[in-house]
């Protein structure tokens, strides 16, 4: 009983706190990749930390839902964070661990988030919007498709049943699995705002996507913002990590084997930063017209894998 | 591309080192209101940026792109440049402020939420510089907005400026 | 039998309280506030009643079919059946009619003084009551006497603002392209006559082996035109984004919420009913046709700046996704997998019930909008929120509806939908799985396209800065359209929270018909939960909700509460790099949506023209003024019903020949003819 309310609180928390983390590791990786020294990784802790100390300006021309936007979007992102296997299998959740419905909790965020870019009237916000609302849109389905294919081939949309299934574990259905991945890893750059779909440090708002929208933001809805984005690229880490390639999950509540899953999860994780890190080292931000042709090919990607699994 | 990953890899630092930068160096005027304790406190892990081009010669700019480089690497002691400023805690401003560039000083003066310290870089930030007295310019940040620290130079080296900023978070002892 | 007569009383009364509503408007059509009092009153008793009665059939199971009167006519009777299936659509008709003509009482207000309310009181009462004989009646002939009162009254709704004539044309092409759809399905109900040789739905269904399978399929491929027609599928859809927008408001709520369903029920009795056993591909046929109808919908809706033009195509794909549950269905039972297609059907008619309501909320909330502002141009709204903030917030409501966020009701039957798509995949063979595979593609870009949509919709017509002058005039509207409006939006959640004993509901109502007749069911509700097949997927809204709700409370009390209590707010102007923000800078409903119209610009095929002004005409050198014009170039027209048109007037204009005004070529026709006949007696 007690294993098992430590067990939910730990996936309850385990993505907000470690997401930082995660974006830390990676700006390191690419300051090295610049022959820079770069900020510790612990940085974007002690970025939020002052953003939660600072006061806010709000526009006058802003609504509710600009201020219940930031809330909204983190909420959802906690939310999603404790529906998805992170370092155990075995908890049973029937209530939010559905694929569709994590897919659509996500995009009750990318709505909220795209309202509030609209609702303070800038140009910056308004276009920022209109771009992501296109890239989410096409993502959708690359995004539904490859969790399908991992579904089908499990037998069940729970995303905690898929990452049980030991077949994947013992190698079967490779091809499948292996191409849904390719199909997956662009819809992660996709929803996360990566190269080559968007840059994440620029200040060029003309080629901004996501931070276009919280242009306007200060203050504690602002550290929101910030935390909801980086609790996003862990939450799609973990999905790439966990479902395709579940090895390392604790198959039992025991307090070994949780530590195991939290060890094997932060070297996934490790792995996952050092790769896009290297690629947003490598290639340039695709021009905005290419990219919905890179979000097609995921989708095909899938289709086609969902065809060799049988 | 794994060739150029490697050679970086096995590539020294050439990043100069916080303890060899000369403190003499770093001259930084305060005036104005002075900035609390616990704001320096707050700031101290994280900074970040917001830089105004007031109408200058873009000498004080290419000073300041030269802060993000592999060599000053500003970034690693918390501190950025952002592209808005609602999300900034200091202002950089150069240039004599223009006639016309006024009102979107003042603008982005106001958009900046507080805590913030404003700090003019440059001769020309501080009085008009090579300009002063100019029929087209506003002899200085302080005419239009309350400055908290002045960086003096023309312009002033990615070192100063990187020392002075330092220097006011009290990272730097001097 | 006292068991029989009382619902048939109830009936009656459901029905003579339209009557009585529509004729007591027409009486008192001097008087406006009496005649639109009288019809709407009567319309929400009406619908009371309506309800009680759907009540009381389906607690007590009730299958209830009665005629009335002795026959004079040999073919014709006046008699009703009502399973539980019409039931279900008694049920949104009179749902939806209660909140509208809730709505209409200060709705119609603003129609005082310019035209005559005791008509439109008279023809929305007609029109409800056609509706309710189409899906109750057992006889074609009462049917399409039903068919052609609802389409001639919803005619005169839509030419009612006649003084707009856009409105007029609408009308005109609505009244063609319906009768165009009666004359199939009258095609198709003679033929079903001439090899059951009765008009009565249920011998039909007894004698269904009659029919032989290429007559099944010529009435399959009627019927698809006909209720496609009215039911908006591309590409017979072309009236519906001309037509909805026309009519007043609560009239195009209860138009596109209710009336195209009925095209849905009736198809949904002819396949599953009627003509049972079914090929496989008409299953196939109808998947294909709502992957086309739902696609091709959200992406004609992301062009449009008309608020109500762009909610008249979410029509459209949204009964794209009910064919998909619809195609399901028929597949898994043609392919003798029965369980499925409980799933699928059951999937479709939840999405009928959500699509009803949201739906009609969009359009309430649009209505109200328009009365403030007077204008359907997306392009001149913006920062109404401040203005009317309790239409925002239903029309919020809606918006989350429709784009299937959860814990509102379009997510669930969107779910359903997707788990019986999957079920197809996993469990068909190849040729149908890539069928279905399609299917589901389309139905997730939907889902994304759609929330786009209504970003830029809420986006553009409630959030940043007004962008003309008029809209600051702007007031909150009424209390009856509130309450219309609320008590629609208090629906959409509640059918979402209770998503479960509703799915399980509607499943016992699916199962009512003869092709289920003891199949188990694919799903179960356990606490609180769907689960489907065993385990293969399954989704809880209560508990969804009280999570999220858990988890915001938490989150929203920390972070105001816990850190940092002091931090002050300040109220500035939106940061605009220094310059004054006019409204022209805002992104418009146009420029939120030209990057997507880029991407499909195969598919959409935008076109722009360009224009320019010179101060001086003979050296073109300075410019005055610069027009571009974005637009779309009508596919339908050009290569659909421009082509048809073409050829039936060549086919008119050689056979107008014959008509030589010579009498004696005549005289030589009937001596042709008479020898023809002459012969073909012998040859008999």
């Amino acid at each position: 009983m007690i294993t098992n309310i430590i067990t939910w609180i730990l996936q309850l928390i385990f993505v907000p706190i470690m997401a930082p983390l995660c974006v830390g590791i990676t700006r390191k990786l690419k300051a090295k990749f610049q022959n820079r020294k770069g900020a510790s990784i612990f940085q974007p802790y002690q970025d939020l930390q002052k953003l939660f100390g600072k006061d806010e300006i709000i526009s006058k021309d802003a609504s509710w839902i600009f201020r219940c936007a930031p809330y909204i979007v983190f909420t959802v992102t906690i939310v999603v964070g404790a529906s998805i296997p992170l370092f155990a299998s075995s908890i049973n959740n029937t209530i939010t661990s559905d694929l569709l419905v994590i897919v659509y909790t996500l995009a009750i965020g990318t709505f909220f988030l795209a309202l509030a870019g609209i609702d303070t009237g800038s140009a910056f916000g308004g276009f920022g919007s209109s771009r992501e609302m296109t890239m989410s849109a096409l993502a959708e389905g690359g995004f539904i498709f490859s969790l399908l294919t991992m579904a089908l081939i499990s037998n069940s949309t729970n995303l905690f049943m898929i990452s049980q299934n030991s077949l994947l574990l013992q190698g079967h259905f490779f091809l499948s699995t292996a191409l849904a991945f390719c199909g997956f890893f662009i819809i992660v750059l996709a929803e996360t705002a990566r190269f080559p779909f968007d840059n994440p440090s620029t200040h060029l708002e003309l080629t901004m996507i996501h931070e276009a929208m919280i242009l306007e933001y200060s203050g504690k809805k602002l550290a929101l913002m910030e935390w909801a984005s980086a609790n996003k690229l862990l939450i799609f880490i973990a999905i790439a990590s966990n479902l395709f390639f579940p090895f390392g999950l604790a198959q039992d509540l025991s307090a070994s084997a949780i530590i195991l899953g939290i060890i094997v999860f932060t070297i996934k994780i490790g792995i996952f930063c050092l790769v896009i890190a290297i690629l947003e080292s490598s290639i340039a931000k695709f021009r905005f017209f290419r990219l919905p042709d890179l979000l097609i090919i995921a989708f095909i990607l899938n289709v086609i894998a969902i065809i060799l699994i049988y | 591309m794994f060739k150029l990953f490697l050679k970086i890899l096995k590539d020294k630092d050439k990043v100069i080192s916080i303890n060899s930068i000369d403190t003499k160096q770093a001259e930084v005027i305060a005036v104005g209101e002075k900035i609390q304790q616990k704001v320096k406190k707050l700031f101290k892990g994280s900074l970040a940026i917001r830089q105004i081009d007031a109408g200058s010669d873009n000498a004080c700019e290419q000073e300041l792109v030269a802060l993000s480089n592999a060599f000053y690497d500003v970034e690693r002691f918390g501190i950025h440049f952002v592209a808005s400023p609602r999300h900034a805690d200091m202002l950089l401003i150069t240039g004599p402020v223009t006639q016309n560039m006024a009102e979107a000083l003042r603008r982005a003066y106001q958009a900046t939420p507080n805590p913030k310290i404003v700090v003019a870089v440059g001769d020309d930030a501080i009085d008009g510089g090579i300009y002063k007295n100019s029929y087209a310019i506003l002899n200085g940040v302080s005419n239009i907005v309350p400055v908290n620290y002045n960086i003096p130079g023309d312009p002033p080296s990615p070192k100063t400026i990187l020392c002075g900023i330092l220097n006011i978070l009290e990272t730097l002892e001097v | 039998m006292m068991s029989t007569i009382i619902p048939q009383i109830i009936f009656f009364t459901v029905l003579s309280f339209f009557v009585i509503g529509g004729i007591g408007s027409l009486l008192f059509r001097k008087n406006d506030v009496l005649a639109n009092r009288w019809s709407s009153f009567f319309a929400i008793f009406g619908s009371v009643i309506g309800l009680f009665f759907v009540a009381l059939i389906i607690i007590n199971g009730y299958d209830i079919s009665f005629s009335l009167g002795t026959l004079v006519l040999p073919l014709f009777s006046v008699s009703f059946h009502i399973d539980k299936l019409s039931a279900f659509f008694i049920f949104i008709i009179s749902l939806i009619s209660l909140f509208c003509s809730v709505y209409a009482i200060g709705y119609v207000k603003h129609f005082y003084e310019k035209y005559n309310i005791g008509f439109l009181g008279f023809f929305y009462n007609m029109f409800i009551l056609g509706m309710l004989l189409v899906v109750s009646s057992s006889n074609w002939l009462l049917f399409l006497i039903a068919w052609e009162v609802m389409s001639i009254t919803s005619y005169f709704l839509v030419i009612y603002d006649r003084q707009d004539p856009q409105n007029v044309k609408a009308g005109f092409l609505y009244l063609i392209m319906t009768h165009v759809g009666t004359a199939f399905i009258v095609l198709a109900a003679l033929l079903l006559y001439k090899f059951t040789d009765s008009f009565d739905f249920r011998v039909i269904q007894a004698n269904s082996s009659l029919i032989p399978l290429s007559i099944k399929n010529i009435i399959f491929i009627f019927a698809i035109i006909g209720f496609g027609t009215k039911s908006g599928i591309i590409p017979f859809h072309i009236w519906l984004p001309d037509a909805h927008p026309a009519a007043p408001s609560h009239v195009s709520a209860l138009m596109s919420g209710v009336m195209i369903k009925t095209g849905i029920y009736m198809m949904i009795r002819i396949f599953l009913y009627m003509i049972w056993p079914v090929p496989v591909w008409w299953g196939l046929a109808l998947l294909i046709l709502g992957s086309i109808s739902s696609l091709m919908g959200v992406l004609y809706a992301l062009t449009e700046h008309d608020i109500k033009r762009l909610l008249a195509y979410h029509s459209i794909e949204n009964i794209g996704i009910i064919l998909l549950g619809l195609g399901g269905a028929l597949t898994f039972l043609s392919l003798n997998m029965p369980t499925p297609a409980l799933l699928s059907l059951t999937a479709a008619l939840f999405h009928t019930l959500n699509h009803a309501t949201f739906k009609s909320l969009l359009f309430l909330s649009a209505g109200s909008i328009i009365n403030q502002t007077h204008t359907r141009n997306m392009e001149e709204y913006g920062g109404l929120i401040k203005y009317m903030p309790y239409t925002a917030l239903f029309f919020l409501v809606g918006s989350m509806a429709i784009s299937a966020l959860p814990p509102f009701n379009g997510f669930f039957s969107e779910w359903l939908t997707f788990q019986s798509l999957f079920q197809g995949i996993a469990l068909l063979p190849l040729y149908e799985k890539l069928i279905f595979i399609l299917a589901a593609g389309s139905l997730a870009f939907t889902g994304g396209l759609a929330l786009a949509c209504f970003v830029k919709a809420f986006g553009a017509t409630f959030l940043a800065r007004p962008r003309s002058a008029e809209i600051s005039h702007a007031k909150e509207s009424s209390f009856s359209l509130q309450v219309g409006m609320g008590g629609i939006a208090l629906l959409c959640l509640l059918i979402g929270l209770y998503s479960g004993h509703i799915a399980i509901f509607l499943e016992n109502i699916v199962k009512d018909l003869e092709v289920f007749k003891n199949t188990t069911s694919f799903m179960s509700v356990s606490g609180q939960s769907i689960v489907v097949e065993k385990g293969f997927g399954s989704v809880s809204s209560l508990l969804f909700f009280v999570f999220f709700v858990l988890v915001i409370a938490l989150v929203i009390g920390v972070i105001k509460f816990v850190i940092n209590r002091n931090q002050k707010i300040e109220t500035g102007s939106t940061w605009d790099c220094g310059t004054d923000l006019a409204p022209r800078m805002e992104i418009t409903a146009t420029g939120f949506s030209r990057s997507i119209i880029m991407i499909f610009r195969g598919i959409l095929r935008p076109s722009i023209q360009h224009d320019i002004e010179y101060h001086d005409a003979q050296s073109r050198y300075l410019p005055k003024s610069r027009t571009i014009i974005f637009g779309l170039h009508d596919v339908y027209q050009s290569y659909f019903y421009q082509p048809l048109y073409k050829m039936i007037n060549a086919i008119s204009s050689q056979t107008k020949k014959i008509q030589s005004g010579n009498t004696n070529a005549y005289i030589l026709y009937i001596f042709i003819a008479l020898i023809i006949s002459l012969l073909f007696v012998l040859w008999r």
